[in-house]
């Protein structure tokens, strides 16, 4: 077991230091660096060398990705060439809206889609199953942003159940901030449950087929039992993955959202500086999303041994 | 014949009807505006009502179903070709080639594709080659992962060595053996990978990143719809239609396929 | 005199699967207290479907459709679901053939024994625990309250399949239920498990109703059987009667095919006839060059053999005894660590320990499992016809005649066209005998080639490959663990255990006078029919020794 953790571990910094170099790499090949893009066409020569000698623009490639990550180390992500404010401080207060938005529609989707996903697979080809299914291929069919206009339009517009624009935090009014999350936790949530419900259906199925859940049964287990001690653990372990999987691509994903809502997240914070071409901000957003993603599949596999005991031997 | 499998070539039949004409005739000209005409609501003469310049829904749909299912096609051809040579390549080679191409994938997979493809348009310039060749990248990585673990469960077979102990050659053995058999999950991932272009592609033209307006595509019809929801509906309902119909058009054939090539059902 | 109740009687069951067809059609049987009956059957006889219709287990869309199944005079057959629960585990048990997928693996093995205790008895933690415990040491695990905090990854498979007994004996059932509970283990860890399962079952007054399709165990475990038969019953009564007197001409051929025969004593190769294959010292080591599991340790160590033309030499031991290592390391698809091999008198190993191509031509291979020998996709003419490429002076006319003259030769002549899932299990082996044999070759590796198929299919096989050897005079290493089959094909035995040659000599010689303890277990474990004349003094011997 703990050479499996110090296996994962060594493995995670490796890639983190590759997610690093790509995302230097990214930003470094688009066309103009920082410092001509913030003088703009007014600037002079002068200007700009001073202001890349200021940057360490004018250092080759290597020597500024040092510099880069030794910043970064110590908390220093550039600031924005917009706004003048510091990336990190910048970056991390629009993440939190999106975290909010992504993990509560998450963990709605993991509890109604595994019991509902181990449901259809027990009574696999029957009308519920068949349902079930069905349901859920017509929702992972639908885009995000589709959804979200739809649900806008039904509990914002015709029954005016909910505040259609806006945002405010939750720090400041817990129930107002609730009303403009309830859409875009609903919307990605029912997504999710289309995703879940058929992959936990699915490796349900495998399971229900072994022969321990006969043996199981042949203890005279009631089913209630078989399913969610011998079924529901070995079905769960494939799941997990996959919901780490889906974590990093809603983080990913969630600018279509935030537009629709528009709400002041970390994906419309990245649209916003790509059209700025607030390059430093950019840089700082795909290193986040880039290093939460490896952190969510760490904590993932981290949590896989308890569901399937042979990895950690392996 | 499986029902979900009818369904979905059904609505390829629909789609990829409606593209095809599209490319060649479309009831108005999709960019023709007629200001008198703004916003009018489907009736007789525009099938699904005008858009905020008074153009017919119906024909940009379609010219947008080329533009999109162009798009895709394309994309998915050109990183399904790539992502196999590389897999291939990775899968039989090993050693440090292997590895060396597995690092630069895993760093490229910690990325979310739709975030990878972000950062590529922004690099290559938005517009339709720009579109094509971020997301192609974007999920190159995945396809080749998926490519080189089909090759490796397959040179585990016994008829793999089989064929080495007939005296086949190595790239025989590959080309012959191997890569036939690999075709099935490459194959089911391709339709999956249509689905995931086109919602991609639609995003990134939602978000006003993809194929730039007069133009139209799904995605940026529907973006441009947003203001005008309250008072024209339509204008959000087909785009959005279009898009999920393509979707579930992927899923369920996607499903179909994954049903036909279960390893198990083969061996049963 | 009232007739006592039969623990089990089953009365004329009949078993629908989906589609409505018959899988079991009409299936009778009865079982004392504490008796150990059989329940024979080759694949497709309904045996396992029909026993697992006492527990009602059937997988889903299966079901019973007529019949009673009476326990101790109460029909399962309309007992509720409660009351089923409450006989499962408590008086019937089940044990299940393959032990890597019948234990839970994401259990502990001490929560997965106790959970049956917990549901039918009273008893408290610690009571179940010691319990857990008595049993495991019962069934010679060693520390057993270690295994109880184990995982079942952790375990062999013959370990696994004890703790499995372990874990269905500690309710001490009335019936057990024991479906090919060996079929996947090794000849010693069978033997290990069902001398447990005996005693156990003696001790605690079971009644056993083993599923096989092992006619050697039955005649060794069993006081009754039953034949099935394409879902009937073909012939049944007291073990002993049935295979010393068989009625029926399927009885007969099964009991023919798991017989001990005289074996090839009547063909001896000329001691002077010409080695096609010799080996030197021949060493296997995984880790260093392939990426091995076994860091650096040696598979095959300092092994020499020669094969003369026309001879089958068998190689026999039990799983990690190195034999089938050795024969793929002779055909060039594992390198040598060290060593030298000599292919019709030349040197054929190249610098880097691998051998040479021109050699690896002469020198085929028949595979263990013909579901993953054959490519999928591609047609059994195709299948046959590839190794000819390789053959240059050959006309493409009498490529295509060759092709259809092998396949007359396995009895597979018309099938050129079909895929390999098109075939049975028997057929696709012969097409793999037919694939290794479309080039004469001068030498034939196969790889336990009948351990994946019935026994009636087995005898066929191995007879086919007896006959192909007589017309054609090539050589054959011939792996096995099994004994039956080696007596009927092998000229010569080699014994290996743990990587190394512990005995080697004529077939008779070595099966008959045992010199190696190895060998003399590996003697004593093979479940075989009848007695021929050599084999009791060794089973004796070895009960002698340490």
């Amino acid at each position: 077991m703990a050479t499996y953790l110090a296996r994962r571990l060594s493995m995670m910094l490796l890639t983190l230091s590759l997610v690093a170099v790509t995302v230097f790499v990214l930003v470094r090949l688009v066309p103009g660096d920082s410092a001509s893009l913030m003088l703009g066409e007014a600037g002079s020569l002068e200007q700009l060398a001073i202001l890349r000698a200021r940057w360490g623009l004018d250092q080759p490639w290597p020597i500024q990705f040092l510099y880069w990550i030794k910043g970064l180390l110590s908390g220093d992500f550039g600031v924005s060439t917009r706004t003048g404010e510091p990336v990190l401080a910048l970056i991390l207060a629009r993440f939190q809206v999106s975290a909010v938005i992504v993990l509560a529609a998450m963990t709605i989707a993991v509890l109604v889609a595994v019991p509902v996903g181990l449901y259809a697979a027990w009574k696999q080809n029957s009308w519920a199953d068949l349902a079930v299914v069905s349901v859920a291929t017509l929702l992972l069919s639908i885009p995000s942003f589709w959804l979200g206009l739809l649900l806008l339009v039904v509990f914002g517009l015709k029954l005016s159940w909910l505040p259609i624009l806006g945002y405010v935090g939750f720090g400041e009014d817990f129930s107002r901030a609730l009303s403009f999350v309830i859409l875009p936790v609903a919307t990605l949530a029912l997504i999710e449950i289309g995703v879940l419900v058929r992959m936990a259906r699915a490796s349900a199925i495998e399971v229900l087929r072994l022969e321990y859940v006969t043996h199981a049964r042949a203890k005279g287990m009631p089913e209630w039992r078989v399913l969610a001690f011998h079924v529901f653990p070995n079905a769960f372990a494939p799941t997990l993955t996959l919901i780490g999987l889906i974590l990093g691509n809603l983080l990913g994903g969630i600018a279509v959202l935030e537009t629709v809502f528009t709400l002041p997240g970390m994906g419309r914070l990245l649209v916003e500086s790509i059209f700025a071409r607030d390059y430093p901000v950019v840089q700082g957003c795909l290193l986040l999303t880039g290093v939460i993603f490896v952190l969510i599949n760490l904590i993932v596999d981290m949590l896989y041994p308890i569901f399937d005991p042979r990895v950690a031997r392996a | 014949m499986k029902l979900n499998l009818i369904i979905g070539l059904l609505i390829v039949l629909l789609l990829g009807g409606a593209a095809l004409i599209g490319a060649a005739w479309t009831p108005y000209h999709p960019m023709q505006l007629d200001m008198l005409n703004r916003l009018a609501p489907p009736s007789f003469g525009h099938w699904l009502g005008t858009d905020e310049f008074g153009r017919d829904v119906l024909s940009r749909l379609m010219a947008g179903a080329t533009t999109s299912i162009a798009i895709a096609v394309t994309t998915v051809l050109m990183a399904v070709s790539a992502g196999m040579i590389i897999g291939l390549v990775s899968g039989s080679v090993r050693g440090w080639t292997d590895r060396g191409l597995m690092a630069v994938t895993d760093a490229l997979l910690a990325f979310p594709g739709i975030l990878l493809a972000l950062a590529l348009i922004v690099i290559l310039g938005a517009g339709r080659t720009g579109i094509i060749l971020a997301l192609s990248l974007a999920y190159l990585p995945a396809v080749i992962r998926i490519v080189r673990s089909a090759v490796l469960s397959i040179r585990e077979k016994e008829y793999v060595e089989a064929s080495q102990v007939i005296g086949n050659s190595q790239a025989y053995t590959m080309f012959v053996h191997i890569l036939p058999n690999c075709l099935a999950p490459i194959s089911v991932m391709a339709t999956s990978m249509f689905g995931w272009v086109i919602l991609a592609e639609s995003a990134l033209s939602f978000l006003g990143l993809g194929v730039a307006p007069p133009a139209p595509t799904w995605g940026n019809m529907l973006s441009a719809s947003q203001p005008y929801f309250e008072r024209a509906l339509w204008l959000s309902l087909a785009p959005g239609a279009c898009i999920a119909l393509a979707l579930l058009a992927t899923n369920l054939i996607g499903d179909a396929l994954r049903d036909r090539f279960d390893p198990r059902r083969l061996q049963a | 005199m009232t007739a006592q109740i039969p623990l089990l009687d089953v009365r004329n069951i009949e078993i629908q699967a989906a589609n409505s067809t018959s899988i079991v059609k009409s299936v009778n049987l009865t079982l004392a207290h504490g008796a150990m009956a059989a329940l024979v059957g080759e694949s497709g006889s309904g045996k396992t479907m029909a026993s697992r219709s006492v527990l009602r287990l059937l997988p889903p869309g299966v079901r019973m459709t007529r019949g009673e199944i009476l326990l101790e005079g109460e029909n399962l057959a309309e007992a509720s679901e409660k009351r089923m629960r409450q006989l499962r585990g408590r008086s019937l048990g089940m044990i299940f053939q393959e032990p890597m997928v019948s234990l839970n693996p994401a259990m502990s093995v001490g929560a997965q024994m106790a959970e049956a205790l917990r549901l039918h008895t009273s008893l408290s933690r610690q009571e179940i625990r010691q319990l857990c415990i008595e049993m495991l040491e019962r069934v010679r695990i060693s520390n057993a309250a270690g295994c109880l905090t184990a995982f079942p990854h952790e375990f062999s498979g013959g370990m696994r399949q004890r703790i499995m007994i372990a874990s269905v004996m500690l309710l001490r059932p009335k019936l057990l239920v024991a479906d090919e509970p060996t079929t996947a283990l090794d000849t010693l860890a069978q033997r290990e498990v069902l001398d447990l399962l005996t005693e156990l079952a003696r001790d605690f007054n079971t009644a056993v109703l083993l599923i096989t399709h092992n006619l050697g165990l039955v005649a060794r475990y069993t006081e009754n059987m039953t034949v099935l038969r394409e879902g009937r019953v073909v012939e049944a009564g007291k073990t002993a009667s049935i295979i010393a007197h068989p009625y029926q001409t399927y009885t007969r051929k099964l009991i023919a095919a798991a017989k001990a025969s005289q074996g090839l004593a009547d063909d001896v190769i000329p001691p002077d006839a010409p080695a096609v294959l010799r080996a030197t010292d021949v060493s296997v080591t995984y880790g260093a060059r392939t990426h091995g599991r076994g860091h650096g340790a040696a598979a095959v160590s300092e092994v020499s053999l020669d094969i003369r033309k026309g001879e089958t030499v068998a190689v026999v031991g039990g799983s990690g005894s190195g034999k089938t290592t050795l024969g793929r390391a002779l055909l060039g698809l594992v390198p040598l660590s060290s060593g030298r091999v000599e292919f019709e008198g030349r040197n054929i190993i190249d610098g880097k320990g691998a051998i040479r191509r021109e050699a690896r031509l002469g020198c085929q291979m028949v595979f263990q499992d013909p579901y993953s020998s054959l490519d999928p996709r591609q047609r059994i003419g195709s299948i046959v016809h590839e190794p000819l490429r390789h053959v240059q002076d050959m006309a493409p006319a009498d490529k295509e005649r060759r092709v259809s003259e092998v396949l007359a030769e396995v009895g597979l002549s018309g099938l050129e066209r079909r895929l390999p899932h098109e075939l049975s299990g028997g057929q696709r082996q012969r097409v793999a005998i037919a694939r290794a044999l479309v080039r004469r070759p001068p030498l034939v590796v196969a790889d336990e080639p009948v351990s994946a198929l019935d026994m009636t299919i087995q005898a066929q096989v191995l007879e086919l490959i007896r006959d192909l050897q007589a017309s054609y005079g090539f050589a054959c290493l011939f792996i096995s663990h099994d004994l039956t089959a080696v007596r009927r094909v092998a000229h010569r035995v080699i014994v290996m255990e743990a990587g190394r040659i512990v005995e080697q000599g004529a077939t008779e010689d070595i099966l008959g006078a045992p010199q190696h303890p190895y060998t003399a277990r590996l003697i004593e474990a093979a479940p075989m029919i009848g007695d021929p004349a050599g084999l009791r003094p060794a089973a004796d011997r070895a009960k002698v020794l340490p």
